[in-house]
Parts: structure tokens; C-alpha cells; sequence
């Protein structure tokens, strides 16, 4: 399973004005590892699981905002 | 033709009166990678695109009116009963003045809706890529929305309908798939 | 407006449209998977399910749908309030 945030450390100037974020991040949800979904793929319990996720299937998932939060620490 | 069925997609709530937040939200209604965009767009290319790719563009187009009514929703639901004042305090006295609390196919910023925020190039892989790239830019919408909100139970429909641009993706990358197999028909099983 | 609807009203809506929502899921699906058995059983089972929770929804709360795919009470009741953007 590929993560679903990455990390990238910006360059950060001594003469930037706001407090700076020294680490940033940026979804990367399911369907760009996932060309063609295989068939077959485990569901949710529940419609209504199913309907409080969005998908029917847990793999193509994606959490937001960031569930780790590891962009806000600095 | 089409049929109206009197039941939103997902059961949409507001917790509050917040016509800040639906300032912002309009962004989904008539901005450049909202659902009318959206749903006009698909809608308009399922005639020239290849037969095998139709029913996905048709039913895609589908689903977004139904997110364009759940978006409806929640920005009527976010400014009804909000005073002039309170309109005003949110920055959306220029959009009283002009609709008092009616919807309008305009941005976060007042740009009203225009045509050219879809295309229809008539190549295929052209479309499907514009498609694409559309869902993807819905979705990051969807994330700075909810980036700037407070409220959760709106944003747990945010988080449904952000998670629906992840599944339409996948759907038009599959259809590039299927067009471009030298079998025209992908068969992976 | 003084009509208020029942806690019942939301209880079978979110049913029925967590029914729904699986039909849509598996349909889009089936678009570009046209072969997979399966996923066709479970999108006309999930149909046959919806259709039955539509009678029953009905039956309650009035019709669901216009221009005659649903049927209408004395007096016309296809337009009746409330509408989804209401509730």
C-alpha cells in the first residue's frame, strides 16, 4: 500500500517574513497507483459504511486533511 | 430525459449559520473546477467520445448534478436566514446587492461562470485527459475548503464529495486504458 | 412550513441512499469492467433492494420521483414539500 501524503522540506530564507512551515505536504490519493481497478477488491461492511466513505472499497480510501499531520510539525 | 428523484445523494448538514463559509464554498458551485463545470463538461463530450467510453462520461456527468445539488444545498443551508449585516460581515454584500441570499453560478471571488472553463477538443485522449485533470483539481479544492472550514458536519460532506473526485479519476484513466488497447476492448480478466 | 418530518423520514432516506450510493459505485464500475460477473449480481441485487426500499419510503412519505415513475396520492402530492435542499 503506497502512503496516501508526502513530505518535501522547503528551502527557507533568513529574510522570509512568515513564520515558516519546514515541512510540507501533498496528497497522494489511491487511483494514481491504481490504472485499472482489479476486480474483486474486499468492500465495506455496510452500505452505509460504503456511503460514510464515499467509495465502496477501502483501498481507493483517501483520509483528508493529512490523518498523521506530520506537514504541521516543524 | 431525465427524471428528478426528491433525495440528495448523501445526507448533507450544516451545524451553522455561516455565510463566510459558503462565500468560499461557491468556489464548487460556478467555478472554474466546480461541479456545473463539471457535469457540462462531461455531459457535452459524451457525443463525439468513442462508444466504449460513453455510459462513463454520461453517468460521471450524472453524479456531478446530484454533487452540484448537495453543494446547493449546503450554501443555501449556510446563508438562509443570515441578515444583511451578517451577509455583509462575510464579505458577501456585493452578492446581496445583486441576489439578496439567491444562488448564482459565480466563484469564491464573484467571477461569474463562463464556457470556457470546460473544453470539448473532440480527440479523445485530449478529453479524457482534460477529465482527468479536472477531478483532480475538484479534489484540492474540495482540501483547501475544508483547510479553511470549522464546521464538521459540512465538511464531512466535503470529505464525500472530495472522495468522489478520487473514484471519477480513476474511471476516466481506466477509460484511457480501454481506448488506447490495441484489442479496443481491455480485458485484465 | 409547520410540517416537521419524523425521525423515521431520515432514518429510511439515509438507508435508501446508502443503498443507492452502492448502485452508483458499482455501476461507474461496471462501465469499464463490463465482464465482471460479480460485481453485475451484486449491482442487480443492490437495484432489486433499492426498488423494494423505495415502495416501502413511499408508502410513508409520499412520492419520490416525477413525470410518472412514481404514483401520486389524492390530492397531487409529486410536488409537495419538503425538498431535499430542505430538509
Amino acid at each position: 500500500m503506497h502512503s496516501q501524503f508526502k513530505y518535501w522540506k522547503p528551502y527557507v530564507s533568513p529574510y522570509d517574513p512568515c513564520k515558516p512551515i519546514r515541512v510540507k505536504s501533498y496528497s497522494t490519493p489511491p487511483q494514481l497507483y491504481m490504472n485499472f481497478q482489479p476486480p474483486g477488491l474486499p468492500q465495506f461492511q455496510s452500505p452505509k459504511q460504503a456511503l460514510m466513505h464515499g467509495t465502496l472499497w477501502p483501498q481507493l480510501y483517501s483520509p483528508y486533511p493529512d490523518p498523521h499531520k506530520r506537514g504541521e510539525k516543524s | 430525459m431525465f427524471y428528478y428523484e426528491k433525495k440528495l445523494q448523501y445526507p448533507v448538514r450544516v451545524s451553522q449559520c455561516n455565510p463566510m463559509l459558503a462565500k468560499f464554498l461557491v468556489e464548487q458551485y460556478g467555478g472554474a473546477d466546480g461541479e456545473l463545470a463539471a457535469a457540462l463538461r462531461y455531459m457535452n463530450q459524451r457525443y463525439t467520445i468513442p462508444d466504449k467510453v460513453i455510459g462513463l462520461l454520461n453517468d460521471i456527468a450524472m453524479e456531478e448534478f446530484s454533487h452540484l445539488e448537495m453543494i446547493a444545498t449546503m450554501i443555501y443551508k449556510l446563508t438562509k436566514d443570515a441578515t444583511p449585516e451578517m451577509m455583509k460581515a462575510a464579505g458577501l454584500g456585493d452578492h446581496y446587492v445583486a441576489h439578496d441570499s439567491a444562488l448564482f453560478y459565480n466563484n469564491a471571488s464573484g467571477v461569474p461562470w463562463t464556457a470556457s472553463y470546460i473544453q470539448a477538443k473532440g480527440d479523445p485522449i485530449a478529453d479524457l485527459y482534460e477529465d482527468i485533470a479536472a477531478e483532480e483539481k475538484a479534489r484540492a479544492t474540495y482540501q483547501w475548503i475544508i483547510d479553511m472550514s470549522d464546521d464538521p458536519d459540512l465538511n464531512d460532506g466535503l470529505k464525500f464529495l472530495r472522495e468522489r473526485e478520487v473514484i471519477h479519476s480513476l474511471r476516466f484513466r481506466e477509460a484511457v486504458e480501454i481506448l488506447k488497447d490495441d484489442q479496443g476492448k481491455k480485458k485484465i480478466f | 412550513m409547520t410540517k416537521q418530518m419524523p425521525p423515521e423520514y431520515y432514518k429510511l432516506l439515509e438507508e435508501l441512499q446508502a443503498i443507492d450510493f452502492v448502485i452508483v459505485e458499482l455501476n461507474l464500475y461496471l462501465n469499464t469492467h463490463p465482464h465482471d460477473f460479480e460485481a453485475i449480481k451484486q449491482f442487480n441485487e443492490a437495484s432489486q433492494h433499492s426498488m423494494h426500499l423505495k415502495i416501502e419510503f413511499e408508502r410513508q412519505f409520499g412520492p419520490l420521483m416525477n413525470f410518472g415513475k412514481s404514483y401520486s396520492n389524492y390530492p397531487w402530492d409529486v410536488d409537495d414539500s419538503p425538498w431535499p435542499w430542505q430538509v
